[in-house]
């Protein structure tokens, strides 16, 4: 079927302010916007910008704006968009670069922030650490993460402030807050607790709707909360 | 153009890459250049599990981890490196853990395996439990954990900045060029030793599993310097791909009793490995599947076949074979179990496919998935430049585009994530211990002079001709003549297009002028690589008449140890000409005999 791809379109080298561009182009109901992207750049406009990289959802690069919400640009199927017109736009709350690539430092400087990394400075066992099932099912949820960003562009809070570490660093932190072998949930949650932490998270759920890992974020922000007033990790 | 000066320089953020930079920078000043966010890289899309006798699900040795690992090679591995791979691979797998690495776990909290294809009991001949996992994101975990502990232990990170050369002065590895992605700044990076972990090249094929960002940019780079590449001709084509699109599914689905259906509804894998099935090597069901298609066993007699993982199918087939759980219970599998097991396949199945994998089998065919061969190396990561095993002081490389070899001609399942973070390592160590005793090597007058000549080439080409029908041209043409199955015609033909290709190659012009993130022409320069490579796949692949793992002939369907148990040294000559070497393969326990599964 013939679809319309209107894209937004900044290059800074030639343009004052962004514009969008329409693409007429032929495609199947099962083809990935990424697809289209691609088709665009190879045929229509060889200067379009975006990142991508394994193109099945694992990798993060390709979060994009796709009809007003957000997605990974190869998990958002024309078929699942309901419309022959689709608009893609760069996540928001970010600096464009160029066309749809962001400045992603302030993203990556929240994650690096929460001390996002296992610590346990007890000399390990010759084999593993042993954690029950139930202790490895509590963080399962937050290891899905991929760092795409698609949680923290999508959240009015951080729009309204880009200070706030967002969802993703706070996704990061409880996949180590609730790991039974780590030992520095404490030195976390101080850190989260912070008027830029947990508390600007006003449940809206905007996040926990365009995970593309379908992670609950809204709920492990709301275990944070309740880690941080009752001092509890279980 | 900017200058940077370390120790050891790390190029490419995946397993290898950081597993490398990790232990390079306990002691010497170490960065790491990638494409991509190292998050990004394409070990995160691994899925079934990192292979390591821990036995903790039932008996297993490293011993039989590598008989296993030899036999999976079709006895082109080198046994010295794969002994060293399966003897090491244990304490690797506990280290990952240490660094928190999240495993799935057994009821009495140990990590938890499954079995994977060619991974046996070498007494039952039957398969093991050796795979250690985390769900289904076992590289997702990997590439996590790995990158965090780099943080944590202040690793410099250069992200977004493609290498596009490396500078050899005096016969010794001085440094690399990168372009930052961002601005098109040309960076020199002055370096004692270069670790090349840069992955593999699987996007010269059409259908394929691999990442956008796999184009071989270590094989290309190291190969205009006249360094040779080993084993070019043998690449793994995995059975298992979701039908058009390439995308992976997991081993680990026939691990936990998924079965190969074809049209009839048969379990054909009955008919070609009677003894582990659906278990056997990656090569054998890849050509089981293409056989049985060829025949006209598809579903509906198309191209693909079905992977059924449904609770009834994996309970029917499992009581059939016998199969019990640890506690000697019959193997029975919920719908709940397989979903928690297996939860990534299940998205991306109901996202791609529109098939809920516990209610339906999933249409699949072979996809382009890993390459054996690459930069030679011996075990420590030292790239060796000749059939007499010379190290060249300050290259190394690890993981994918490293050829130690350890995957011979077919590489098992699991070896990949293993060889990462063993290889990795050692080449982490290694490079640090060079660099503390030697000096910089100095810096050629300009050493953006080829960088710069490059890519003026790539910016004032004139002509007509698309990326897209450039590639699309090279992955087709592939696919269908040096694929799976090969012939001395086909390949010929293919070489013919190939050449044109890159004749046509030089008449893209590039549209994007600019500076700031010039994806097109980064994307142009790939091309190059792949173009390359494929030339250099097919001209080795030619040469090798015999069937050997992933390098299947029509024209000679028989292994032929007697002329061909060596490994292949292909250089490709400043005039373009590729010379052909060829070096013996390591032997030390397991003398080749047939291999049954």
């Amino acid at each position: 079927m013939q679809v319309t791809v209107k894209v937004f379109r900044f290059n800074p080298e030639k343009d004052k302010k962004p514009h969008y561009e329409s693409y007429k182009l032929e495609a199947e109901p099962t083809d990935r916007v990424l697809d289209m992207l691609e088709y665009i750049k190879g045929y229509y406009d060889g200067t379009l910008s975006f990142r991508r990289s394994c193109a099945h959802g694992i990798c993060g690069s390709d979060a994009m704006r796709i009809n007003g919400r957000n997605y990974l640009a190869c998990k958002a199927l024309l078929k699942d968009l309901h419309s022959k017109r689709i608009t893609v736009e760069p996540i928001l709350g970010m600096r464009v670069i160029k066309d749809l690539i962001v400045d992603m430092e302030q993203f990556f400087s929240h994650y690096r922030s929460v001390m996002p990394y296992f610590v346990n400075n007890e000399p390990p066992p010759p084999q593993e650490r042993f954690q029950s099932i139930e202790e490895r099912e509590r963080f399962d949820d937050t290891t899905k993460c991929i760092l795409c960003a698609c949680c923290t562009t999508s959240c009015p809070s951080y729009w309204a402030n880009d200070q706030y570490f967002g969802p993703a660093a706070m996704i990061a932190a409880h996949r180590f807050i609730f790991d039974s072998r780590d030992k520095a949930a404490a030195e976390r949650l101080k850190i989260l607790n912070d008027q830029f932490g947990v508390y600007r998270c006003h449940t809206i759920f905007n996040c926990t709707e365009c995970c593309p890992r379908e992670i609950e974020i809204t709920q492990a922000i709301g275990e944070l909360k309740v880690a941080i007033i009752t001092g509890r990790l279980k | 153009m900017k200058k940077h000066q370390f120790d050891v320089i790390v190029i490419g953020a995946g397993g290898a890459g950081l597993m490398a930079a990790l232990y390079a920078s306990k002691t010497a000043n170490t960065a790491v250049i990638s494409k991509l966010y190292p998050t990004r890289s394409h070990t995160g899309t691994a899925q079934g599990g990192v292979g390591a006798a821990l036995a903790n699900e039932e008996e297993d040795h490293w011993e039989w981890h590598t008989f296993d690992s030899v036999k999976g090679s079709d006895y082109l591995g080198d046994q010295d490196a794969i002994e060293f791979m399966c003897y090491e691979a244990v304490q690797a797998v506990y280290e990952l853990e240490h660094y928190g690495l999240p495993f799935s776990r057994t009821p009495e909290g140990k990590i938890a395996q499954r079995p994977f294809g060619g991974h046996t009991n070498n007494i039952t001949g039957k398969p093991v439990r050796r795979a250690c996992y985390a769900a289904d994101r076992t590289g997702h975990m990997i590439l996590q954990t790995l990158y965090q502990q780099c943080l944590k232990n202040n690793v410099n990170f250069f992200d977004e900045f493609q290498v596009v050369d490396l500078l050899v002065v005096n016969g010794a590895a001085a440094g690399v060029v990168a372009i930052e992605l961002g601005t098109s700044e040309l960076h020199v990076f002055h370096a004692k030793s270069v670790i090349f972990a840069t992955g593999g090249h699987g996007r010269v094929w059409d259908i394929t599993s691999n990442a956008y960002a796999y184009t071989g940019d270590g094989i290309a780079i190291t190969m205009r310097h006249g360094i040779p590449m080993e084993d070019m001709e043998f690449f793994q084509f995995h059975p298992t791909g979701i039908y058009k699109l390439g995308i992976l599914i997991t081993e680990g689905v026939r691990g936990e009793g998924g079965v190969l259906i074809n049209g009839k509804g048969e379990r054909f894998m009955e008919r070609y490995a009677p003894k582990v099935k659906d278990l056997a090597s990656r090569d054998v069901i890849s050509r089981a599947m293409y056989l049985e298609m060829k025949a006209g066993n598809g579903i509906n007699g198309q191209n693909y076949l079905y992977l059924d993982v449904r609770p009834e199918t994996v309970n029917k087939y499992a009581a059939l074979d016998g199969r019990r759980r640890q506690d000697g219970s019959p193997y029975l599998m919920t719908g709940e179990e397989i979903i928690a097991k297996l939860p990534d396949i299940v998205d991306f199945a109901r996202t791609y496919l529109g098939v809920d994998p516990v209610a339906q089998p999933m249409p699949v065919q072979p996809t382009a998935h890993y390459t054996m061969g690459g930069i030679p190396t011996n075990k420590y990561g030292e790239a060796v430049i000749d059939e007499n095993y010379t190290v060249m002081p300050g290259l190394y490389a690890a993981g994918e585009v490293a050829c130690v070899s350890v995957h011979g001609a077919n590489r098992l399942g699991t070896n990949s994530l293993l060889d990462l973070i063993v290889f990795g390592k050692h080449a982490g160590l290694r490079a640090a211990e060079y660099a503390l005793g030697a000096d910089f090597q100095p810096l050629p007058a300009d050493p953006t002079e080829f960088t710069k000549a490059q890519f003026d080439r790539i910016r004032n080409a004139q002509g007509n001709e698309k990326i897209l029908e450039v590639s699309g041209k090279m992955k087709t043409i592939m696919m269908d003549l040096v694929g799976m199955f090969r012939t001395g015609e086909g390949m010929q033909s293919a070489l013919e297009t190939m050449r044109e290709l890159r004749e046509r190659y030089n008449h893209i012009p590039l549209h994007d002028q600019g500076k700031i993130f010039n994806t097109e022409m980064i994307n142009l320069w790939e091309l190059g690589n792949l173009l390359e490579i494929a030339e250099l796949t097919t001209v080795c692949a030619l040469a090798r008449t015999e069937s050997r793992g992933g390098h299947a002939r029509d024209d000679y369907p028989k292994r032929d140890d007697v002329n061909w148990l060596k490994h292949t040294l292909s250089w490709v000559k400043p005039n373009g000409e590729i010379e052909l070497r060829y070096k013996p393969v390591v032997i030390t326990k397991f003398q080749p005999k047939e291999r049954v599964y």
